[in-house]
């Protein structure tokens, strides 16, 4: 019996280096990062295959479910859109990083998240969360069509739509 | 019920267990089998000692008596979740049961999640059956365990047991006399040694004393989800390993005929490519077969798969085109079929009949879609398979995964993740197999990550139905015959070739015991062939089966000039517990006794009252374009009533305001997540409903992401849903699955409310209305 860890927590690099590639230099949840492989792969494949920051999800591929939002300079992007050559530069934040400098390592969306027991599954909800910090970052106290807008590019398949819209009204005003 | 041993003196191997329990065996298998993620704060203590085949350290010094609940001398309880999380909240429930009869402080409670064994018993996630099967074992086991602490803080003590309680602080045994009191943790060990004590001596708490059962609690993952910590299957990760992307044969049963795969080679970080061999019919579990692109990362597996250039023989089923299909099916089903149910003599009343009403009703293939699609990692290694799934089914990992690699399901490991959504497709374990079989042809662990095209594409589809209705009106306006036909291809065509009528599983969900107090009565089933995959989708039958009786029963309330609710009351008719024997011959009530879980239309009747007396049925001022609609069904054996407002916008298009869910599921764990599962099945009714469509073309899928194949959007979501829960004292019944079958044609009762056209067939996309 071998013993294997699951669940990323590894760091690596996994991609042959073209020969013309660029390094790409950004930082990520504050990390300062770089990246030498093909500069048209798409940033959630080098947070999730390359960095084992897992929390930012894969739902679809072409940016329609939200499931892998996370922040590029403190706005919402979809990371599987993102080819890594855009974010040359950028501050990446992801679910991981989100809550850092926050009291308890949590930011308000987080806590209106948890207080709301928003999850079912689970899968999109970091998409979820992200999206709607970026929202409010924008739109400190949404009406609902404003979180009708801002949300609706992210798809919750386990249909918990009534919490979040709750939670994001309890959290509106906390957030930064 | 389950034996319960005391094996914490390593005496649990030759613990034998009556069927269906639960052995300890796999609670004793230290944590690193069980993929407990790395920062879990007890995974050290296990340690790894039992996977050198060393000492156990847990059984030398902790107490568990029995596979559910285990003891740490630190005071930390164990328990095992042996059943899949997918967002129901069952990893949850079901130890939270443990923990209140056992009287354990909540907060000390660590969950691990079981790996699939036999030794479990069933661990098939689905049915919507995890609390109401193991409710009692759960509390049995948390009775023992209490009852053994506190026999051991009296042996300690030199006092009668009788004089010490485990209540009411949690975590603790107390001397009454003297108010001596000692906690769990320092109980362990000496309760380790104690006999475990007889079923028939433990006295269970009373209802009134419950301290989780019945309270709202958050799941036990609720911070790792909303941290990104929590492990999915997409999130496995095993040092070393590939990716996989694998091109299917575009229509069921293909073959490749021949691979040009040179310009996947040149993309970088591709490796190489691999066959998979075609299935052998009938398909079961088994690998679909194709062309799989092995790569270093996910994104280099998918651009290689996209420069693959494979010709395929495509088979039988590329005849099958879905437009073309359902026209055999709505002539199956007006030509007479087989019975599956009879009561009375409908032929007899319908010819002295002056006017029958007919009516056919249309549901479409439909895709599960889970947010997580299917993904797998496997490691073959010396004719054994480790691998880490988002897997409903780990037992039918190990079988499918043995038989695909060819080595006994025992030497299959199957590490249960949790599951980013499943609805049923996760019951299904191809997609693990696929990655096991490439392990073993490239020798390396690989992970297998299916895109949502090949999710969408390559599903086990719920199935297409055709209904027929047909009923003749006495002078009351009540029906005194009521016939009604389905036909589909049925679930069993996944297992069985030419199996092309529905079991008595399928019919048994909504078809033959459609509860209505009518005299003449008779359900039918006609054949139907499968030209793709079949499977379980939440609630499964009973969503075409509750569209066409609930749509009917409206059709017939209007043609009897009476209110939508008061005629499906009375379709309903006196408060009566049906005799199972007037339910259908095969009738299995979802394995539930049907002693304990009788069809009681009082109860039916009481949440479809209840969910319009809420909505304010009958009593709102509805304006123009706006009309409500009312559905109440009974399945895995909870009663679920629905009422629907709608309002057509000005593009004619539905949009759902309030929804009202009446539910009776018996004893209830937790509420919150009751309430949490309505409003979701409403959510996932509001996308089946609006447009859950999959077609075919020559045997190809037409659909294949979110563009084409429709969620249901926040925007588009019921704009409130209330659920009101009917107090009970009744066994606890299912929860996951039963939200979903009323609400569809509640909203097209309520779309014929406001509008006057009747919605036959669906999604509302066909008709324009969505």
């Amino acid at each position: 019996m071998i013993v294997l860890h699951l669940f990323g927590g590894y760091e690596g690099r996994l991609y042959a280096t073209p020969s013309e590639a660029v390094m790409i230099q950004l930082k990520i949840n504050g990390v300062a990062r770089s990246f030498d492989g093909d500069p048209q792969m798409p940033l959630l494949w080098y947070l999730r295959d390359a960095l084992g920051l897992t929390g930012t999800k894969f739902g679809c591929g072409i940016g329609v479910c939200g499931s892998c939002v996370v922040h590029q300079n403190g706005a919402a992007v979809r990371a599987c859109m993102t080819p890594m050559q855009s974010v040359a530069g950028a501050e990446v934040v992801t679910i991981e990083g989100l809550g850092a400098g926050e009291p308890g390592g949590l930011h308000p969306v987080q806590k209106a998240w948890i207080a709301a027991r928003v999850p079912q599954c689970g899968y999109c909800q970091a998409g979820q969360i992200m999206q709607a910090a970026a929202l409010l970052k924008t739109t400190p106290r949404p009406t609902d069509a404003e979180i009708d807008q801002g949300m609706e590019g992210n798809i919750c398949r386990c249909g918990t739509y009534q919490r979040i819209r709750a939670a994001i009204k309890a959290a509106a005003g906390e957030a930064v | 019920m389950s034996r319960i041993e005391n094996v914490s003196r390593r005496g649990f191997l030759q613990g034998v267990v009556s069927t269906g329990a639960f052995v300890l065996g796999a609670q004793f298998v230290p944590e690193a089998l069980y993929g407990g993620t790395p920062d879990s704060p007890s995974a050290s203590a296990a340690g790894s000692a039992g996977i050198a085949g060393g000492p156990d350290p847990v059984a030398a010094t902790a107490f568990h008596p029995n596979v559910f609940v285990g003891l740490e001398p630190d005071g930390t309880v164990v328990i095992v979740a042996h059943r899949s999380e997918m967002g129901t909240g069952s990893r949850t429930s079901l130890p939270r049961i443990v923990a209140d009869e056992m009287e354990a402080d909540w907060s000390r409670v660590r969950i691990v999640q079981a790996i699939g064994d036999a030794r479990y018993g069933n661990q098939d996630t689905d049915g919507s059956h995890s609390v109401r099967s193991f409710f009692d074992d759960m509390r049995q086991c948390g009775a023992s365990a209490r009852v053994m602490l506190v026999q051991a803080a009296a042996l300690q003590w030199n006092v009668p047991a009788v004089e010490c309680e485990a209540s009411p602080q949690p975590h603790v045994v107390i001397h009454r006399p003297t108010g001596r009191t000692i906690g769990y943790g320092e109980l362990a060990i000496a309760a380790s040694k104690l006999p475990v004590p007889p079923k028939e001596s433990l006295v269970f708490k009373p209802r009134g004393e419950w301290r989780y059962i019945g309270k709202d609690a958050a799941i036990y993952d609720l911070q790792e989800i909303c941290t990104g910590k929590a492990g999915f299957g997409m999130d496995a990760h095993v040092d070393g390993m590939l990716y996989a992307s694998v091109e299917h044969p575009p229509v069921l049963g293909g073959k490749v005929a021949a691979v040009d795969e040179s310009e996947a080679l040149k993309v970088t970080g591709v490796r190489q490519t691999v066959q998979i061999d075609p299935f052998k019919p009938p398909h079961q579990f088994q690998p679909l077969g194709g062309v799989a692109v092995i790569a270093e990362n996910t994104w280099a597996a998918f651009q290689g798969r996209q420069k693959l250039k494979v010709k395929w023989d495509t088979g039988d089923n590329a005849s099958f085109n879905s437009e073309a299909f359902r026209k055999e099916l709505e002539q199956t089903v007006r030509r007479p079929c087989k019975v599956a149910w009879n009561r009375g003599d409908v032929d007899a009343e319908f010819a002295k009949a002056s006017k029958t009403l007919e009516a056919g009703y249309y549901v479409p293939l439909l895709a599960h879609a889970s947010m997580e699609p299917p993904v797998a990692v496997a490691d073959y290694r010396d004719g054994r398979v480790e691998a880490w799934a988002p897997t409903q089914d780990p037992q039918a990992v190990q079988d499918t995964v043995g038989k695909a690699v060819g080595i006994p399901k025992e030497n299959v490991i199957c590490h249960v993740t949790l599951l980013g959504g499943a609805f049923g497709r996760k019951s299904k374990p191809d997609y693990v197999a696929e990655a096991a079989v490439l392990s073993k042809k490239t020798g390396r662990p690989v992970k297998v990550v299916w895109t949502r095209e090949d999710d969408i594409k390559f599903d086990y589809y719920h199935t297409v139905a055709a209904t027929y209705m047909k009923a003749t009106l006495g002078a009351d306006g009540m029906p005194t015959a009521w016939l009604q036909r389905s036909a589909f291809p049925p679930i069993g065509s996944t297992f069985e070739l030419n199996n092309t009528y529905g079991s008595g599983g399928e019919l048994g969900m909504g078809w033959t015991d459609t509860p209505f107090a009518i005299p003449n009565f008779r359900a039918e089933n006609g054949p139907a062939t499968a030209h793709v995959r079949i499977g379980w989708l939440r609630s499964v039958a009973n969503i075409y089966h509750a569209f066409a009786v609930q749509s009917f029963a409206a059709e017939l309330a209007h043609e009897a000039g009476r209110d939508q609710l008061d005629y499906l009351l009375a379709l309903i008719g006196p408060d009566r517990v049906i005799d199972k024997k007037d339910l259908g011959a095969d009738y299995d009530n979802m394995g539930a006794d049907y002693k304990d879980y009788p069809v009681d239309t009082a109860r039916l009747r009481r949440v479809a009252q209840l969910a319009a007396e809420q909505a304010g049925w009958g009593k709102r001022t509805l304006g123009a374009g706006q009309g409500m609609g009312i559905a109440a069904h009974r399945s895995f054996v909870t009663y679920v009533a629905t009422v629907v407002q709608v309002e057509m916008d000005k593009q004619g298009k539905a949009r759902i305001g309030r929804v009202d869910m009446a539910l009776d599921t018996g004893t209830i764990v937790s509420p919150d997540s009751v309430r949490n599962q309505m409003e979701g099945a409403a959510v996932f009714a509001t996308s089946l409903a609006k447009y859950g469509e999959i077609t075919a073309t020559n045997g190809v899928i037409n659909q294949g992401n979110f563009t084409d194949y429709g969620m249901c959007r926040i925007n588009e979501a019921p704009r409130e849903i209330h659920v009101h829960i009917v107090k009970s004292d009744a066994p606890p019944a299912g929860v996951g699955e039963p939200g979903v079958p009323p609400f569809a044609p509640a909203l097209c009762n309520a779309i014929f409310a406001a509008t006057g056209k009747r919605v036959r067939e669906l999604p509302l996309t066909r008709s324009g209305l969505a």
